[in-house]
């Protein structure tokens, strides 16, 4: 049965408001994936956690203040300005203090993080001791909770990760160079201050979008996981950019889909450990840089080194000490047991010495240097110079008088 | 007041101290910057000559880099005017390039080598104008000035040391300024890549531009640069290095400390 309902949630037939809670999830991931990318490139990520949690006591005192003006204390807009500014005034705070003091911005951030979130939670658990207005629903905010999202709390998600992508779209520029190279963006005429802080105010409207779906204590995640897990799939920033903003999407909606389907899982951590297992996926069996994909190039490496290092001993007469080495000749029939080479292993090993000693003529000529850079020790030199480059080089080996016998 | 200091700091009169520099490349009054409470760089003139070759050097600490930095608006001035071709920074921003020192950025970085040659092109493309064909066919043509174009689409983490400082420098060719600011190129690559730089830099000169480059290499100072500014925080001595690189100078900047067999290799005039 929960087969079947998961099927349906993700086939959006589980309802008007399973559906909604979907695509605001997935709305919100994409917009996260995307902005976070920035923020993880800067090198920058825990900002956000100091960012979400400045948010508790915004969110609290905005209910207060509601409250006492006579309205429902639980109007999403006006918890989620009070948010904002508390937010704002934390982000602030951590600037100040790596600004005027020589505090480092992790110091700054474990001090501002638990300041407001500890004030955060006094304000909370006075709302609900004095029981003023009528505050259930108020503690969602830390895990999140979808349940009783309401149609216009979707489309406020909508309409925010929409403008936030398109904020990150034309800011992906400005904000590219100074993740990479803050001094020559400043040097270059860029205001490197308002591009951070565009940045900032990204992730903080991000953040505050989120806080009814992921929550606050995990909202960090959405904006962190998906750009680590795409920089396992790309080495360009705008790719790894759309990369995180499809993860954090499916992310978003699979984890939102997930706990539709039973009323006891809650949204964010769902989310999150969805997250979590594309992330595990990637770093596993990623190509390139996955761990799977370099422990593989590793030992192919080394296997093809070991068959080059025998291969040089076979051409120079030289005894070959290693098991492993002569284990691996063995097998591919260019060696006895007893470590005597073959017809084959001494015609292998002939053509191994004459190529390294035209990788070294290569070398010494500097119009090859790409080909050269792309030398591991294994290359068969006909892959990378033409036939007439070859002859080029043989010629020189002619010359100087050395080669192999 | 302020004249008093003024004149007690060897400055002259308090109206404008550019004026008769008007159209260097660089003329730089009383720049000083301070991390925390000492001063880094303290009270500094300097004046480039148009189409020279400027090396800034002097001890570990001096300030040669904090300078630069501090010429370029990348760390804040505590006192100090500095004017680009005549003008303020502001108005001259697009007739300087800038090559900051090759570690101070992160290799593993997601991009490509022409992509941070593209990056060069940051004030010409704006926000969002599209990169195009002739865009990208400059970066080459920067590229094949440092003899990288083959390495055009490679990841910049597979790049050797003197390579990355060969795509730092396209990414400043690819300015297209007059001015070049270059902090310690020479660092850490090895003789072609040495080799090839100075060639371009040489190059740029003949062409008639302006390079001024932070240097820590004194054997090469008299085969690379014309002009020499030797820091020590304070100036020590600033001019052509004929007159201004001498053995007296040389142990004023590093505080006598160097070795008198060194002094001879240098091959010191004006003593």
């Amino acid at each position: 049965m929960g087969a079947t309902m998961l099927l349906d949630a993700l086939t959006l037939q589980l309802g008007y408001n399973a559906t909604l809670v979907a695509i605001g999830a997935a709305l919100l991931g994409i917009a996260a994936g995307a902005s976070g990318t920035f923020l993880f490139l800067r090198k920058r990520a825990l900002v956000s956690d100091a960012i979400s949690h400045s948010t508790l006591p915004g969110v609290g005192l905005a209910f207060l203040v509601m409250t006492a003006f006579g309205g429902d204390g639980r109007h999403l807009v006006g918890l989620l300005l009070g948010a904002s500014l508390t937010a704002a005034l934390g982000l602030w705070a951590m600037h100040a203090l790596t600004r005027h003091t020589r505090l480092a911005e992790d110091a700054a951030i474990g001090a501002v993080l638990s300041v407001f979130f500890g004030f955060g939670v006094v304000l909370l658990t006075v709302i609900q001791t004095v029981s003023v207005g009528r505050p259930a629903g108020l503690e969602d905010f830390l895990l999140g909770a979808t349940a009783g999202m309401l149609y216009q709390d979707a489309v406020l998600i909508a309409v925010a990760g929409a403008l936030a992508v398109l904020v990150v779209w034309a800011l992906r520029r400005p904000m590219t160079l100074v993740a990479f190279d803050a001094g020559f963006a400043s040097a270059a005429g860029v205001n490197v201050r308002r591009v951070d802080l565009a940045m900032m105010g990204l992730v903080l409207a991000v953040t505050i979008i989120g806080l009814k779906v992921v929550g606050l204590v995990l909202i960090v995640a959405l904006l962190i996981i998906p750009p680590v897990t795409a920089r396992f799939w790309s080495n360009r920033s705008d790719r790894v950019v759309g990369i995180a903003g499809v993860f954090g999407g499916v992310s978003g909606f699979v984890g939102a889909a997930i706990s539709a389907t039973a009323p006891a899982l809650p949204t964010g951590p769902i989310i999150v450990l969805t997250a979590f297992a594309l992330f595990a996926v990637s770093m596993l069996f990623a190509p390139g840089r996955g761990v799977l994909a370099a422990w593989l190039r590793h030992r192919r490496q080394q296997r093809r080194i070991h068959l080059r290092q025998g291969l040089l001993a076979i051409a120079q007469d030289l005894p070959i000490y290693e098991r492993y080495t002569l284990q691996l000749l063995v097998r591919a029939g260019l060696a006895r047991a007893d470590g005597v080479p073959t017809e084959l292993g001494r015609r292998r090993a002939e053509k191994a010495c004459r190529d390294e000693s035209r990788w070294a003529v290569a070398r010494r000529m500097h119009s090859h240097e790409s080909a050269v850079s792309r030398y591991d020790g294994l290359l068969p030199i006909e892959d990378v110079f033409t036939r007439d480059e070859i002859r080029e080089i043989d010629r020189q080996i002619a010359e100087s008088g050395g080669g192999c016998a | 007041m302020i004249d008093a200091l003024r004149t007690a700091m060897g400055r002259g009169t308090p109206s404008d101290p550019l004026d008769s520099l008007s159209d260097k490349p660089l003329a730089v009054r009383g720049l000083t910057v301070s991390y925390g409470d000492k001063p880094a760089v303290f009270s500094l003139d300097m004046t480039v000559e148009p189409g020279s070759m400027t090396a800034i050097i002097g001890p570990n600490g001096a300030g040669k880099s904090t300078t630069l930095k501090a010429v370029l608006g990348i760390v804040p001035r505590l006192s100090g005017v500095v004017s680009v071709f005549g003008q303020p920074l502001a108005a001259s921003r697009r007739r300087i390039a800038y090559v900051p020192q090759r570690a101070s950025v992160d290799w593993d970085f997601p991009t490509r080598v022409i992509d941070v040659v593209l990056m060069g092109l940051v004030r010409e493309l704006g926000l969002l104008r599209p990169v195009r064909g002739h865009h990208r066919q400059r970066a080459f043509d920067c590229l094949d000035r440092v003899g990288m174009r083959d390495f055009a689409d490679r990841q910049i983490g597979q790049l050797s040391g003197g390579q990355q400082q060969r795509v730092f420098l396209a990414r400043a060719l690819a300015q297209g300024a007059d001015l070049y600011l270059l902090d310690e190129p020479f660092a850490g690559v090895d003789a072609a890549t040495e080799r090839a730089i100075i060639d371009v830099l040489k190059g740029l000169k003949a062409e008639g531009r302006t390079v001024v480059a932070v240097h820590h290499d004194l054997s090469t100072v008299r085969d690379y640069f014309d002009h020499v500014l030797m820091i020590n925080v304070h100036k020590v001595a600033e001019g052509p290095v004929a007159e201004a690189f001498t053995e007296d100078n040389l142990q004023r900047a590093y505080g006598g400390r160097l070795a008198a067999n060194l002094m001879d290799q240098l091959q010191l005039g004006g003593h």
